[in-house]
């Protein structure tokens, strides 16, 4: 196995909304308000190898954007580091970090809000490499041509604005822009989720298709587990902000080993499941605001001991490459640790 | 056994600018007493409009045109406002995709409950208020008493839905129409609701007619399903038959579209091309300049609906897989 390109290491996102004037008045009178944070990532190590594709999963407020985000750049980790291509983000100098930004892109879900309404096509994908200097502005609209080919639109709509297009259009543009940089490293966020499912098919064929062309590692974050059966090679799934389970895609979906993954799995309507009884999980999925102690999952556990309720447990490697952060694998739920 | 709802021929188009939009243009099906109807089809088919169409929720600029609408043998088409006042709810009721859409986001969820009760049965406050209650713990809310207190906001997305769910279930009416009940909802929260769904359907014999775009979903809940395709079912019959040996290349398509299926990695069996814009429809089968197996006569003229053996139907000149249906 090669070496990673992309390396998380106990990165944290918090995101923290700080007291308002009434409330620091308040609390001068003894209120006792305090401020309110989200752990919306909470100790994430994770490390991407060239030309993988990691798909991370979870449901609504799982952190999986957030780390997205944070992959991208777009947000800085609260606590821990990432490293691209062996160096620290947070060390790299102004010229590295250009560098790193622009190989790393960024697909949104919703094409409508990540493209900018009042410019045309041309621009949307055209300007960041003027801008950064990859082509002239004399290349630019050749460039944009050679572009669109390659996402498979017609480069003729060129001019043509965002909503002049269909869904499954717009997926493709967002995906141009991404291109136009010439990225080594995809976040794809859910970037499939708001298509239906023959103009979805399309989608990731494309994926799959740039994929070889261009030598792209992804990291491709869904909640939808057919859609990352089918690209992944190795699948992380994520619960209130900390990994629960990675393994390679073929592993993973043939033997979950935390019970929230089995759980996922056994919940994921389909088509060969005919009038089957759904047997879900119980309770909601807790606030990120107050996760529960010890293991987040444990409110909802079947398997949840004394022990799942204080202690939080940490990734254990299982079988090579396939790690589960649950105490059934690491000396049982029964009583705590001494 | 008469069916709890019978739609025939009905059209519903809307007269806009841009043109006449079809988008119900001819459907047909019915849903027997206790029965689950899967409607699939991808955005802008026409399945959710089917759905107003039947709640009487069509609004100018679209209008049925033509065609009748039965519940429990009454004719719904034409009926007037005062007259759908007294079938919705209690006959027929609606849940939505977004109950936040749906729950009056300025009144708590008693105010709420309680009017659709009394909407209905002539009963004292305190009398609808613990009906309403029942509702909600028959729904699977926990300290019900207490959340009847509470605004739409203060629930959680799954729980908003259980609302909604509770407060269509008040008067038991023997049809509830179900649009995209559980996409926003995540995966062990969507199970939980259909779980739900299914235990109080097999307990009070509701029928439902499930509206969606996912398969899967149908699937596991519907009993039979119809496919939908600008504008028309493409394609009925009862899940098995439908989904092992689709008749209509469009159902052929979008089943081999789904990523679940196919190899993890391999090309996914693509649908080219997107939906037709309703208000300028091809002539003849609509779904023909998509098709892989299209011929000159399906250019020319669109497929009326050939029947078979077990509620099996189909509109399309070329069936598939027809070795299944003959036997």
């Amino acid at each position: 196995m090669s070496a990673p390109i992309l390396t998380l290491d106990g990165v944290s996102k918090r995101f923290v909304k700080p007291l308002d004037a009434a409330s620091k008045f308040a609390n001068l009178l003894g209120a006792g308000y305090t401020e309110q944070v989200v752990h919306a990532v909470d100790g994430v190590d994770l490390s991407v190898t060239q030309g993988e594709v990691v798909g991370l999963v979870g449901e609504s407020g799982c952190g999986k954007s957030t780390l997205g985000r944070v992959v991208a750049g777009i947000h800085p980790p609260s606590a821990g580091r990432v490293s691209w291509r062996g160096q620290f983000t947070d060390e790299m100098d102004a010229q590295q970090r250009r560098a790193a930004t622009l190989a790393i892109q960024m697909i949104f879900q919703d094409p409508m809000s990540s493209l900018n309404p009042r410019l045309r096509v041309t621009d949307i994908v055209g300007e960041a490499p003027v801008v950064h200097g990859l082509v002239g502005k004399a290349q630019q609209d050749a460039y944009v041509v050679e572009m669109l080919e390659r996402v498979g639109l017609d480069p003729s709509y060129r001019r043509r604005y965002p909503h002049q297009f269909s869904g499954g259009q717009r997926a493709r543009i967002g995906i141009a822009r991404a291109l136009a940089v010439n990225p080594q490293f995809l976040v794809c966020d859910e970037s499939v989720a708001a298509l239906d499912v023959s103009i979805q098919a399309q989608v990731l064929n494309l994926f799959m298709k740039l994929r070889d062309e261009l030598n792209l590692t992804y990291l491709f974050i869904s909640h939808d587990l057919s859609v990352v059966r089918h690209l992944s090679d190795r699948v992380v799934i994520m619960y209130l902000g900390r990994v629960v389970e990675a393994a390679p895609a073929s592993e993973l979906f043939k033997g979950p080993q935390h019970p929230y993954a089995q759980a996922l799995l056994a919940n994921v309507p389909s088509i060969t499941a005919r009038k089957k009884r759904f047997a879900p999980l119980k309770g909601e999925i807790p606030s990120p605001l107050h996760p529960p102690p010890g293991c987040h999952f444990h409110p909802r556990c079947p398997m949840a001991g004394p022990r799942c309720k204080a202690e939080r447990p940490v990734l254990k490697q299982i079988a090579p490459g396939h790690v589960a952060a649950c105490h059934l694998h690491d000396g049982g739920v029964g009583a705590l640790a001494a | 056994m008469a069916p709890v709802l019978e739609v025939s021929g009905l059209k519903t188009h809307f007269f806009t600018r841009a043109g006449t939009v079809k988008s119900v243009d001819g459907v047909d099906f019915h849903v027997d007493r206790g029965e689950v109807l899967g409607l699939v089809g991808e955005s802008g088919s026409g399945k959710s409009v089917t759905g107003f169409s039947i709640m009487g929720l069509i609004d100018p600029p679209g209008k049925i045109v033509e065609g009748s609408i039965r519940l429990n043998g009454k004719e719904l088409v034409g009926l007037d406002e005062e007259g759908f006042r007294k079938v919705r709810g209690r006959e027929v009721a609606m849940i939505f995709q977004d109950p936040m859409m749906t729950l009056n986001p300025v009144l708590r969820v008693d105010t709420q409950m309680i009017e659709a009760v009394t909407a209905h049965d002539r009963v004292s406050h305190k009398a609808a208020r613990e009906r309403a209650r029942d509702a909600l713990a028959k729904v699977g809310i926990p300290s019900p008493e207490e959340r009847l207190n509470a605004y739409p906001h203060q629930f959680s997305g799954g729980m908003r839905q259980r609302v909604a769910i509770a407060i269509a279930l008040l008067h038991r009416p023997p049809l509830i129409i179900c649009d995209e009940p559980t996409t926003a909802l995540d995966v062990t929260i969507q199970s939980q609701i259909l779980a739900e769904m299914q235990s109080l359907c097999a307990e009070t014999g509701t029928a439902l007619v499930w509206i969606t775009h996912d398969l899967g979903v149908v699937a596991g809940l519907a009993d039979r399903i119809a496919v939908m395709y600008a504008g028309r079912i493409v394609e009925t019959g009862a899940v098995d038959p439908v989904l092992d040996a689709p008749l209509h290349p469009y159902t052929s398509g979008l089943l081999g579209s789904l990523p679940a299926e196919g190899e993890p990695g391999a090309p996914l069996r693509q649908i080219r091309g997107s939906t037709p814009s309703l208000a300028r429809l091809p002539q003849g089968c609509a779904f023909a300049p998509r098709c892989d197996f299209a011929q000159a006569d399906c250019l020319a003229q669109a497929p009326a609906v050939t029947a078979f053996p077990g509620e099996r139907g189909v509109r399309c000149h070329h069936p598939l897989n027809l070795a299944g249906v003959a036997a």
